[in-house]
């Protein structure tokens, strides 16, 4: 038997309830294509997402990791995702700091309207984690089997 | 200096203004300098020290202590009124049950660069202002403070003694400091250089805790890291996840509350640079969303619980990063 060898990453993609979730939504329903390798995990909304639950993230054996939310100023609870801007901004640049890989994280804003843009961004997202290769730099033994 | 201070804590328990004093308490070792409370003259005349190996912040201390019943009176260095500014800010400190005592700072030193200067059979030092009295096996001998200070007091951001009932030595002011040039150095460096000096410093973390007891920004009742089932809960045998999870998120937790008074790296028994992660996201609040230092004032909001509508998006590190 043949077994395939191509690298696949895995991508945690943590959507907001109230806009990226919709809009994954969106995609499915009109039929556009991102890869499976996506794995979507709902939060109420971005500025949920604590610091920690991308390093887990990481730590289980994720190679990507993107938060998706409401648009600046459209967020469901007003202003939860100015708070999110600042921590992952903070966030990303300290894990650049420690000379993990930036392209491995980002923030995208997508609303519920736009399946088009969420399907396109996790093309796009998966693609360059894929160049990337294989999360060396946060992994942790403990938890590969 | 310590005369002054050993008198004034005497004056303060005796005039009845606090039932107990915070203070410093020599401990093994000359320069294993400890807090302690303190609460009579005896106690005071027996064991109050302040010399050059002060170093410990007593404002965490007084988290504790002012939730006890009676005043207690503190003495507080320059940094410590900055911790305890931002303490008060955070309602971790009752006011009203604190006599603060400012005490001007001239750097605190630190041992191994004393012994880095060639000054062998240290038996103890003291003495103000620019020079120091090092007693050594061999006799006494003078040494420039400046030569021997520790790496955080090199860099001193500000002598300035904040929201203190009254000041000895005199207040400071602001100080230009250059502290952000090693983190300037390391940001110049390429990605894989940066992994490979961090995994030499963070490897050597033995999860001892310290950086964390000692840190008056880090003080929450309950922490994630003592919880088991976290699974960092300790050093991992096996790999690196856990130190650099540890790490990051504590210096995170710290971000936009850590005055940067260097306890970390003073405690840290393996002498890793823990204060250049605090520096980098002091660098990175102050470039991205103006000035900040935290326990300056007692109005402004700290950066990370604010925000402005056009504030800098993520992508801004990905950009940031292509032009060096």
């Amino acid at each position: 038997m043949q077994v395939n060898q191509e690298f696949k990453p895995t991508i945690v993609a943590f959507c907001c309830n109230w806009c990226s979730y919709a809009g994954a939504d969106l995609s499915g329903t009109n039929r556009l294509q991102y890869p499976a390798n996506v794995k979507i995990i709902r939060i109420p909304c971005s500025c949920r997402l604590n610091p920690m639950f991308i390093l887990r993230a990481f730590q289980r054996g994720a190679d990507g990791v993107i938060l998706c939310g409401c648009h600046p100023g459209d967020c469901h609870y007003t202003t939860g995702n100015y708070y999110a801007r600042r921590r992952m901004t903070l966030l990303f640049s300290m894990l650049d700091f420690l000379g993990i890989e930036r392209e491995r994280t980002r923030v995208e804003w997508v609303s519920a309207a736009e399946g088009a843009k969420f399907a396109a961004t996790m093309n796009e997202f998966v693609e360059t984690v894929t160049k990337l290769g294989e999360n060396k730099r946060l992994e942790d033994l403990r938890c590969k089997s | 200096m310590q005369e002054l201070i050993k008198a004034k804590a005497v004056e303060l328990l005796e005039n009845g203004v606090c039932d107990r004093v915070l203070g410093w308490k020599a401990g093994e070792f000359f320069y294993d300098v400890t807090p302690a409370v303190f609460r009579s003259r005896e106690e005071i005349e027996k064991d109050f020290v302040f010399g050059p190996f002060c170093g410990a912040n007593m404002s965490k201390y007084l988290i504790a202590e002012s939730r006890k019943e009676g005043k207690i009176a503190a003495f507080l260095k320059p940094c410590d009124t900055y911790s305890f500014q931002q303490l008060q800010k955070e309602h971790r400190i009752r006011r009203e049950n604190v006599y603060a005592v400012g005490v001007q700072c001239e750097g605190m030193c630190d041992i191994d660069a004393m012994k880095a200067a060639g000054i062998k059979g240290i038996l103890g030092a003291d003495g103000d202002g620019g020079t120091l009295t090092v007693h050594t096996l061999y006799g006494d001998k003078s040494v420039e403070r400046k030569t021997v200070l520790a790496e955080r007091c090199k860099c001193c951001k500000s002598k300035k003694l904040l929201g203190c009932d009254e000041i000895i030595g005199g207040q400071g002011e602001e100080l230009e400091s250059n502290r952000f040039a090693q983190v300037e150095k390391l940001e110049a460096m390429t990605p894989d250089e940066r992994f490979a000096f961090w995994r030499g410093e963070l490897s050597r973390c033995i999860r001892c805790n310290a950086c964390r007891n000692v840190c008056p920004a880090c003080s929450c009742e309950k922490c994630v890291f003592d919880n088991p089932a976290s699974g960092v809960e300790n050093k991992a045998a096996a790999n690196s996840f856990e130190e650099n999870l540890f790490h990051v998120i504590r210096a995170f937790h710290v971000a936009g509350r850590c005055t940067d008074c260097g306890e970390c790296s003073r405690v840290c028994p393996q002498h890793i640079p823990l204060h250049l992660l605090n520096r980098k996201f002091i660098k990175d609040i102050n470039e991205l969303y103006g000035d900040y230092q935290a326990g300056a004032d007692m109005d402004t909001r700290p950066p990370l619980v604010n925000f402005q509508t056009d504030d800098p998006e993520p992508s801004v590190v990905h950009e940031r990063g292509s032009e060096q």
